[in-house]
């Protein structure tokens, strides 16, 4: 039953009632509603498949309900597509920004609406039209003519916004969009959505951090596996609350923490500096150990992981690596026993179109049969080890990885890493875009790894671990040291900070709050 | 949880989707093939006519068995033509000139055509500049060569020179009925088999799948992705130099305007037989299938009677339906 702490029931600007969706067998949504009135800005949290996307999906006219019905403005609404939905005036602004890099600011904002003659485009009024959009933002990077390209990631977002209120938006729909923002961008978006509030927008606003949620939201609604747990007035309800409602369990159940004493030193680096990311960057990983490393996206988080792993140029410092010292490529780190698991796993981390069994064991296709070899059969055997263990739901090691969800295939790239028995576990954002119950295991995972094993002969392990979630970094790691803009600050003991002091270090705040 | 386990200690199960992936270029083979046994004269259907299907399928199923490689790799090679040209002129060359033994002629014009296989890979990875324009640049460097080592003419070859050259892909003459079908075809049929063993059971062929299904990921798994390419490349040319050898067995001269354009009939036999142009799929057994079905359309053709010019676009419908029904396919499956 979903709890309602308020009571809200004037008419919305747009209400979504009793939205159901499947996509096979799994429930995305369940009986959803939620309802956002003109002027108000309505927060939409929940964990990474909780069913935000795809609600919006649904609102946005790019998939189809099973069941439910959404009104907007008090009349029935039903986009077969999200051009239908644009021109209802419903504009969604995704996390991946989807402009036209080589054309101007003008030429996106208008873009598919052109006003033309004949077929001849009347560029006056498209310059019109874009200034008329981009004078609310008083920005000055952005002028009609500028090419997109060359702007910042804040303001093409800006450019975005744009082409939503040209085409005259009713509703605005923000996916995550502070995720890869400066502070500054942040700040400034903040600003305009409070405008856009004024004007009489009503703004759905998608986000997992809560803190930005207390400040730029008047109400909330917390997703859970497809359903809505709670909703709320945000002045109401406490960031805690927001957040054990999105987890559904206590924190402790989440991140197990065996006896994990710190062996040896494994993994060294002194004052590492790549071509632009990583500035300067020292650490000390031992056996048995689980190192965090918070910061914001684009402080370099994930340019330390791969300038040590061989993946980026290393142009000075000092690297370690068990009996190794210096720079060496992804080959070579394999064979020191170092493992990266990459926080892209579509584009990188996985090759889609292979089995699960090729991507298992593609680092080390050695042992699968004399000769040299590699014979499916021994693969597969060595795969199905790992989908048991991991408990990876898929038809067989021969399936392509392609068809598998989210949190099986980052299963699939981990068990790369067990396969390959290495010691130093290079984790980036090992939890991204996957459900509750996969993260639990991945949690257990690194919590087994560190630990080790003596009984059965395994030695304790080393996790070095980006990610951009503080609470899971809180939960799980035993050290934790924070990146901002390049340089890698010092470790602290988990005991010793909080998310709140974290944060404050991330942004390059000094810790006067 | 238990039946999860069941279907996990079942071991080996047969997958009648992936048989029936792998089967259907097959199919289209046999589809093609009856097609023409009932609208064609009878002599199509003859062991004679099944024969020559056979050697005529030779010079580009060789070839194809290289590009199959570059193509699963995620690469492609628009200079295959010039080089089967290029060995050719080389073996005759030698032959002529410098009067070495066929048998060395034959690996001098196989190890050219590897060379340029080789150096294309060389560029590719060093200059970083696509596949597409490095092999086509070297189609035309690579036809260059041929044109000035035979100074812009064929090289005949003295008759007496060529002792068992001539007869790989000859009609099996009676007394050696035994061997069904012409060395070069027998050859093919073995590269086929070592090339599909290779793909499958060694580090090189899983590598290669690795690499065409996503670059970033076999870097990221230690494949060490520039060498990988190189070879890939040069197996590439060291099998267009073969195609060269049958070539030549066939014309006995070397002609260095000869296979003007094969590397499209090449190509086209990968992807009929299901490879990818965008990498990480396609298979050696699909391959001379779809080999097998240009040659097989063209023959029926010519026995029917139908001009050339409608074999042409018999054969280019063909291509394009064939990937068309593959795609489908995918989307289904996926």
């Amino acid at each position: 039953m979903a709890e309602r702490i308020d009571a809200h029931e004037s008419a919305g600007r747009l209400e979504m009632q009793a939205v159901s969706k499947r996509f096979g067998a799994t429930v995305a949504l369940e009986d959803v509603g939620i309802k956002v009135a003109a002027g108000e800005v309505l927060a939409l949290v929940g964990e990474n498949g909780a069913g935000k996307s795809t609600l919006m999906k649904v609102c946005s006219g790019a998939v189809k309900p099973d069941t439910g019905q959404m009104r907007l403005d008090g009349a029935p609404y039903r986009p077969g597509n999200p051009l239908e939905a644009r021109r209802a005036g419903v504009a969604m602004i995704y996390q991946e920004l989807s402009l036209a890099p080589h054309l101007s600011v003008q030429e996106n904002i208008m873009l598919g609406m052109e006003p033309a003659k004949l077929g001849v485009v009347r560029w006056g009024q498209v310059r019109q039209r874009a200034l008329e959009a981009i004078s609310e933002f008083d920005n000055p990077e952005l002028t009609p003519d500028a090419r997109v390209s060359r702007l910042s990631v804040g303001s093409q977002q800006l450019v975005e916004i744009a082409r939503a209120l040209a085409i005259g938006c009713r509703v605005l729909v923000l996916d995550e969009p502070t995720s890869s923002l400066t502070q500054q961008d942040v700040e400034r978006l903040f600003e305009i959505i409070g405008r856009l509030k004024q004007q009489g927008k009503a703004i759905v606003y998608i986000s997992h951090f809560i803190e930005e949620v207390k400040r730029v939201a008047d109400r909330v609604t917390v997703l859970r596996d497809g359903r809505v747990v709670g909703s709320s007035a945000v002045a109401a309800i406490t960031a805690d609350r927001i957040v054990a409602m999105m987890v559904g369990r206590q924190v402790d159940e989440l991140y197990p923490r065996s006896e994990r004493p710190a062996g040896e030193v494994i993994l060294e680096i002194e004052d590492l500096a790549g071509l632009e990311n990583p500035k300067s960057a020292s650490l000390q990983l031992r056996r048995g150990e689980v190192l965090g490393i918070a910061g914001l996206v684009g402080a370099g988080r994930t340019e330390l992981l791969r300038s040590l792993f061989g993946l980026e140029p290393v142009k000075k410092g000092r690297i370690r690596l068990g009996v190794y010292t210096g720079p060496a490529s992804p080959v070579k780190r394999w064979m020191q026993g170092a493992g990266l698991l990459s926080e892209d796993r579509k584009e990188e981390g996985l090759a889609l179109s292979l089995s699960v069994a090729d991507n298992v064991t593609l680092s080390k296709l050695k042992g699968f049969g004399p000769l040299g070899l590699v014979l499916p059969s021994r693969q597969d055997r060595a795969t199905r080890r790992w989908l048991e263990q991991l408990d990876i739901r898929c038809r067989g090691p021969r399936q392509p990885v392609a068809s598998l969800s989210g949190g099986n295939q980052q299963k699939v790239a981990l068990a790369r890493l067990l396969q390959h028995d290495v010691d130093v576990f290079l984790l980036d954002e090992p939890t991204r875009g996957i459900d509750v119950a996969a993260k639990a295991l991945v949690y257990r995972l690194i919590n087994a790894l560190a630990a080790g094993s003596p009984s059965e002969g395994r030695e304790p392990k080393a996790v070095l671990m980006v990610s951009s979630y503080l609470p899971e970094l809180m939960g799980v790691c035993d050290r934790v040291a924070v990146m901002c803009r390049g340089t890698l600050g010092p470790t602290h003991r988990i005991e010793e900070v909080n998310e709140h002091t974290l944060m404050l270090e991330a942004t390059g705040q000094e810790a006067t709050a | 949880m238990s039946d999860r386990q069941a279907t996990l200690n079942q071991g080996p199960t047969i997958n009648w989707r992936g048989l029936l992936n792998t089967l259907s270029p097959v199919l289209a083979l046999v589809a093609v093939f009856e097609l023409f046994v009932q609208i064609a004269p009878s002599s199509f259907a003859t062991v004679r006519n099944i024969e020559m299907i056979a050697r005529q399928t030779t010079i580009v199923g060789v070839a194809a068995l290289g590009m199959t490689l570059v193509i699963i790799s995620g690469g492609i090679d628009l200079s295959v033509g010039s080089v089967v040209a290029l060995s050719t002129v080389v073996i005759a060359w030698l032959l002529q000139y410098a009067g070495v033994s066929p048998l060395i002629a034959a690996i001098g014009g196989v190890a050219a055509a590897a060379f340029f296989g080789l150096a294309s890979g060389v560029l590719i990875t060093r200059l970083r500049v696509v596949p597409f324009i490095v092999t086509l640049g070297m189609m035309l460097v690579v036809r260059g060569a041929a044109k000035g080592i035979g100074r812009e003419q064929k090289i005949d070859v003295n008759p007496e020179q060529l002792a068992w050259l001539d007869d790989l892909l000859a009609s099996v003459p009676a007394d050696r009925s035994w061997m069904m079908l012409p060395p070069g075809v027998w050859t093919m049929i073995l590269l086929a088999v070592a090339m599909a063993a290779l793909l499958r059971y060694t580090r090189l062929g899983r590598h290669t799948f690795a690499l065409g299904s996503n670059e970033q990921t076999a870097r990221l798994c230690g494949v060490a992705v520039e060498r990988v390419k190189v070879i890939v490349y040069a197996l590439c040319g060291a099998f267009a130099g073969l195609a060269g050898l049958m070539q030549f067995s066939r014309l006995t001269v070397g002609d260095p305007t000869v296979a003007v354009g094969l590397e499209l009939n090449v190509i086209a036999a990968v992807v009929i037989g299901g490879g990818s142009l965008s990498g990480g799929e396609g298979s050696i057994l699909g391959t001379l299938v779809g080999a097998l079905i240009m040659t097989v359309i063209a023959s029926g053709c010519t026995q029917m009677g139908l001009p050339n010019w409608v074999q042409e676009i018999v054969t280019g419908a063909i291509i394009v339906a064939a990937v068309a029904l593959d795609r489908l396919r995918h989307r289904r499956t996926a």
